[in-house]
């Protein structure tokens, strides 16, 4: 008969190591975003709006502050003439240059968004959210809401987890935490998106449609993982790397795993064919949201992709290449040629971020990694450089949305927008400074931006993508330029747009996010090092 | 520094005037402070003409800090003989045209601030691309004329503004943008041989593969010739200019324009000598058919301003035409043409712009003796006019006569059709101020009063160096042909071509000139 097996006989399990200190940003956004479901059960409602306002500020500048100094720190750990950092968390997590430089932009990005979620005063002291998202559109209950001025201040947690998902999926090690990090970025996300204040409905569909089409690419997304543990038997992009290097199991396997991965990708990214949310969701969501969601899911899924295609199938690349090449150039055609027949200012933001993600590809397929000892721009650096400008200049645009309003709320209507320039020429003046920089006009740093992921291309032998880059971007740039003409050559129509005059937060935005497009394309030297400096990822 | 300081005042200036507080009546502080910035600017080349010295061939005046050393990008400024021409070039004519434009009235006149302020940028930026020795601070500089082209453009013109506005900002941002592919490219080459490097100085001792050197070439050739324009590459240049203000017609085409010309004498024949000889017969054919269908549909031409536009065509091609004919002779002569076309078409715009301005209208056929009523405006006209036609005197027919003289020794062919626009010029520029100028006073002129003393002052110093220049060109051509040397050496030692052997017979013991290049 066998022995009983008591407690004391089992092995001990051992506790994993987390290197709380390299973690720190993540913690810190998790907790405050923990913190402030805390004080949404607890705090007196009078005053928890500006609670909420506080903690999730503070917690992204401590935050920040802590990003800087693990970003100053990864030297020490495991310096490396290409990657710098380590893999963390049990491999879960790899915290490395172009990691912790993606958290810093993300937080950035997130304090920008947060001033602008917390901007009362264009509607008439309350928030561009719903006071009661559960009552519906219209209804007797919602006139209640309204006239009691409740309001939804779970928007800041729930952003805040967005946040941290983001910043776990920049970094992820693994198939695994990857997901779970896609899903906590995405469902913050999908309700936010159902929030607005005004155009209910319109923000409703937006959130189904994002939902459904989302879950839809995480299936996707989950199929390709699970390919993948077939065919490399872990999840670890570096085991992963590891067996495509040796080619190890079967290839059909391994292609279907990488379509199935980059279809869940580049969803989020808002590439062609897989971008036809982006414009009804850009277009539904609250504005303060759309910036927040432009900006922060675009660099956090990007360098996802990077991680995924240049660790896990670096070895693979001549298979995915041309079919990322192909992606590109229909991403950035698609993006450019039906923005121009648009006539919303928040569905052509969306296919203007649809062919940014097309000129980001450009840089990505390069996959040009550099050489030891030279300080050349690789494909890592210039795509971190170009979602750092495309971000700032995006929140900025989106803020300006937020102000050029009529009776029914904000007038999105690009007929609205004539004369634009004539009622309010500093307004006008950084909007089109915004377009300058997304079509690329040097001087601003959307010029640097695209500098960099063509040069990245052309060193990694796409001369020719290179060029029908430029001509897109012509193209491209026809359509920004329309805005500016409407905004300054065109007579208003009837009374014309109205300015709301908004509170130092949207303005701090527009000014911090207009000086960062002109900053950053007269002297981008400091960030452009501090994304060369960002090394190759760690595996 | 000199030459940072000079780029920097009008900008100063732009960013001055766009912080005065809008006044009301005739904005009369604007207009002043811009034409005293304009003044100080030209005091300042003035300086900087006096430190140079025309003797040597090289850059002069130059100062180089690291400006984004990720990319190898540089702040380097620096003339040579071409340069400091073109920046005087800049310097001489914004006072000109600041003057004449305090007259213009425009659409909105609380806008009179942005005006003169735009106007100022395009200054400072022009004499930052024409002094840059860097390619990525040139290509900055380059495309940032076009925004406030643009707006200059798109704010004040006529009716059709927008549409002009729009089609030149898409034109130039094409070739602009190929421009980029060929700037990504430089640096891709120059950091595959070494740290990278946009400085001139280094771009130019880099190996090229044969392909890799013609791509590029293509690349800054197709910036250049849409800006300077080049058939079939002009269309939007008569509709630019036919719904400009006058003087933003003069910055765009007297000034901005030459960079274009500029750009293709010191970047594509400076960096690309084997590519621009590989690719000279192609453009010496097109500037050939810009000299003459320029100057035949000026002579179809009913629209004033679209007429001055399209003998710029002409002129351009005549410019365009020395510097690929790679001989001395011809590229001084297309280098000096730069400067006297810039004043002729200055002049020219300017006092039709006056003459349309009064009549309210540009059309030739509304016009008929305004000689009578406006005899020191048709003087004026006359003596533009004639500049334009190359007539013996004024400066435009040293600089014509030069480039012809260099193409007959390259190509009897090319020189021969480009002679036939002279006499075409002097058909178009004729016609028009017989109809316009002699004849009975057609109904409806009457308002055409005659220059007032504001508009002489601005037009004189323009037509006194038409004619100083065109009896005594030599010390303008002293300060260019070290220049025109330094790059015909170069070129003839990179695998392009030098100046060809004359045919004349040679005393025969002399060592025979060498057929140059290989």
């Amino acid at each position: 008969m066998k022995t009983l097996i008591t407690a004391t006989d089992l092995p001990p399990i051992k506790a994993p190591e987390i290197e709380y200190a390299l973690l720190g940003p993540l913690f810190i956004i998790a907790g405050a975003a923990v913190l402030g479901v805390i004080i949404e059960a607890f705090w007196p409602r009078a005053t928890r709006f500006w609670t909420q306002v506080v903690v999730a500020v503070v917690g992204i500048i401590a935050a920040l502050a802590d990003t800087v100094w693990v970003y100053t720190d990864l030297d020490k750990v495991d310096a490396d003439l290409v990657a710098r950092g380590k893999v963390a968390a049990e491999g879960a997590l790899s915290v490395d240059g172009p990691g912790v430089f993606t958290w810093g932009i993300l937080l950035v990005f997130g304090l920008l968004s947060m001033l602008l979620f917390a901007e009362r005063r264009l509607e008439g002291g309350m928030s561009a959210f719903t006071g009661r998202a559960a009552d519906a559109p219209g209804s007797a209950s919602e006139a209640e809401a309204i006239k009691l001025r409740v309001e939804h201040t779970e928007v800041f947690p729930l952003a805040l987890f967005a946040l941290v998902g983001m910043m776990l999926f920049a970094t992820s090690n693994d198939l695994l935490t990857m997901f779970v990090a896609l899903e906590v970025l995405s469902l913050p996300l999908y309700l936010l998106c159902g929030l607005a204040r005004r155009r209910r409905l319109l923000s409703q569909e937006a959130a189904l449609k994002y939902f459904l089409l989302g879950a839809f690419s995480s299936v996707f997304f989950l199929y390709g993982i699970a390919l993948a543990y077939g065919y490399a038997g872990s999840f670890e992009l570096s085991a992963i790397d590891t067996a495509v290097s040796n080619r190890s199991g079967s290839e059909n396997m391994l292609l279907a795993s990488i379509a199935l991965i980059a279809v869940g990708l580049l969803f989020k990214i808002g590439a062609a064919p897989f971008h036809t949310w982006t414009p009804d969701v850009y277009q539904g969501a609250p504005t303060p949201v759309t910036a927040f969601m432009a900006a922060g899911t675009k660099a956090a899924a990007f360098i996802a992709l990077l991680r995924v295609f240049f660790v896990a199938f670096g070895g693979s690349q001549w298979d995915w290449r041309p079919m990322i090449v192909a992606i590109a150039i229909i991403t950035m055609f698609l993006g450019a040629v039906v923005s121009i027949s648009q006539t919303d200012v928040k569905r052509m933001l969306a296919y203007s971020s649809i062919a940014h993600a097309g000129f980001l590809l450009v840089g990505f397929v390069g996959a040009y990694a550099g050489v030891a000892g030279s300080d050349r721009v690789t494909s890592v650096s210039s795509t971190l450089f170009y979602l750092t400008v495309y971000g700032i200049s995006s929140i900025g645009a989106f803020a300006i949305v937020t102000l050029v309003r009529d009776s029914g709320g904000e007038t999105t209507h690009l007929s609205k927008w004539a004369g634009l320039g004539k009622k309010s020429p500093w307004l006008a003046g950084a909007f089109a400074l915004f377009m300058l920089s997304f079509a690329g006009i040097p001087l601003t740093g959307g010029f640097i931006g695209k500098w960099g992921v063509f040069s990245a291309a052309y060193s990694g032998g796409f001369w020719w993508l290179v060029v029908i880059g430029v001509l897109v971007s012509a193209l491209a740039a026809y359509f920004y330029v329309r805005v500016i003409v409407l905004m300054f050559f065109t007579d208003p129509v009837g009374d014309g747009p109205t300015v709301a005059v908004p509170s130092l937060l949207t303005t701090v935005v527009i000014i911090i996010a207009a000086l960062g497009t002109v900053g950053l394309g007269i002297i981008p030297g400091p960030v452009l090092d501090l994304a060369q400096h960002a090394g190759a990822f760690v595996r | 520094m000199i030459l940072t300081i000079l780029a920097a005042t009008p900008i100063a200036g732009a960013l001055i005037l766009a912080l005065l507080p809008r006044e009301t009546g005739s904005h009369l502080r604007a207009k002043t402070v811009a034409l005293g910035v304009s003044l100080i600017t030209l005091a300042l080349s003035l300086v900087a003409l006096a430190k140079f010295d025309p003797e040597s061939g090289g850059y002069q005046l130059t100062s180089t800090h690291e400006w984004i050393s990720a990319f190898g990008a540089h702040y380097a400024v620096g003339v040579n003989g071409i340069g400091i021409t073109l920046v005087l070039l800049t310097t001489v004519l914004t006072p000109i045209v600041l003057l004449a434009a305090f007259g213009d009235r425009l659409p909105d006149p609380r806008s009179t601030n942005a005006y003169f302020a735009w106007m100022l940028a395009v200054e400072g930026l022009a004499i930052g691309a024409f002094s840059a020795t860097d390619a990525f601070l040139f290509y900055v500089l380059f495309e940032a004329t076009l925004i406030p082209l643009y707006f200059l453009i798109g704010t004040f013109g006529g009716p059709n503004r927008s549409y002009a506005a729009v089609k030149f900002l898409i034109y130039n941002l094409v070739g602009g943008l190929l421009m980029l592919a060929a700037i990504v490219g430089l640096y891709v080459v120059s950091s595959r041989q070494g740290e990278a490097s946009y400085l001139l100085s280094d771009l130019q001792d880099l190996d090229y593969s044969q392909t890799t050197e013609r791509l590029l070439f293509l690349g800054f050739m197709a910036a250049f010739a849409i800006k300077a324009p080049l058939f079939p590459l002009h269309t939007w240049l008569p509709d630019a200019a036919g719904q400009a203000t006058p003087g933003t017609s003069v910055l765009m085409v007297s000034v901005v324009d030459k960079i274009g010309t500029f750009g293709m004498i010191i970047w594509c024949v400076g960096l690309f000598p084997e590519a621009a000889d590989w690719a000279s017969p192609v453009i010496i054919v097109l500037a050939v058919i810009s000299i003459v269908y320029g100057a035949l549909l000026a002579i179809g031409q009913d629209d004033i301003r679209r007429l001055i536009a399209f003998t710029s065509v002409s002129h351009f091609g005549f410019i365009i035409l020395g510097i690929f004919a790679f001989t001395t002779t011809s590229m001084a002569g297309a280098t000096l043409y730069m400067f006297n076309h810039g004043l002729s078409t200055a002049a020219l715009f300017l006092v039709t712009g006056i003459m349309i301005a009064r009549r309210g209208s540009a059309r030739i056929s509304d016009f008929g003796g305004v000689q009578k009523i406006a005899p020191i405006l048709s003087g004026v006209l006359l003596i533009a006019g004639l500049s334009s036609l190359s007539l013996p005197g004024l400066a435009p027919f040293v600089s014509e006569f030069l480039v012809l003289a260099g193409t007959f020794t390259r190509s009897i062919p090319a020189a021969a059709v480009a002679t036939l626009g002279i006499v075409l010029a002097a058909l178009y520029i004729l016609i028009m101020y017989q109809r316009t100028m002699t004849g009975p006073l057609k109904e409806g002129t009457e308002g055409v009063t005659d220059l007032e003393p504001r508009e002489i002052a601005a037009l004189t110093p323009a037509i006194v160096l038409i004619i100083g220049l065109g009896f005594f060109p030599q010390p303008m051509l002293n300060a260019i042909s070290p220049a025109i040397d330094t790059v015909m050496s170069h070129v003839g030692s990179n695998g392009g071509k030098s100046d060809p052997a004359p045919k004349s017979p040679t005393i025969v013991d002399a060592p025979a000139e060498e057929e140059g290049g290989h």
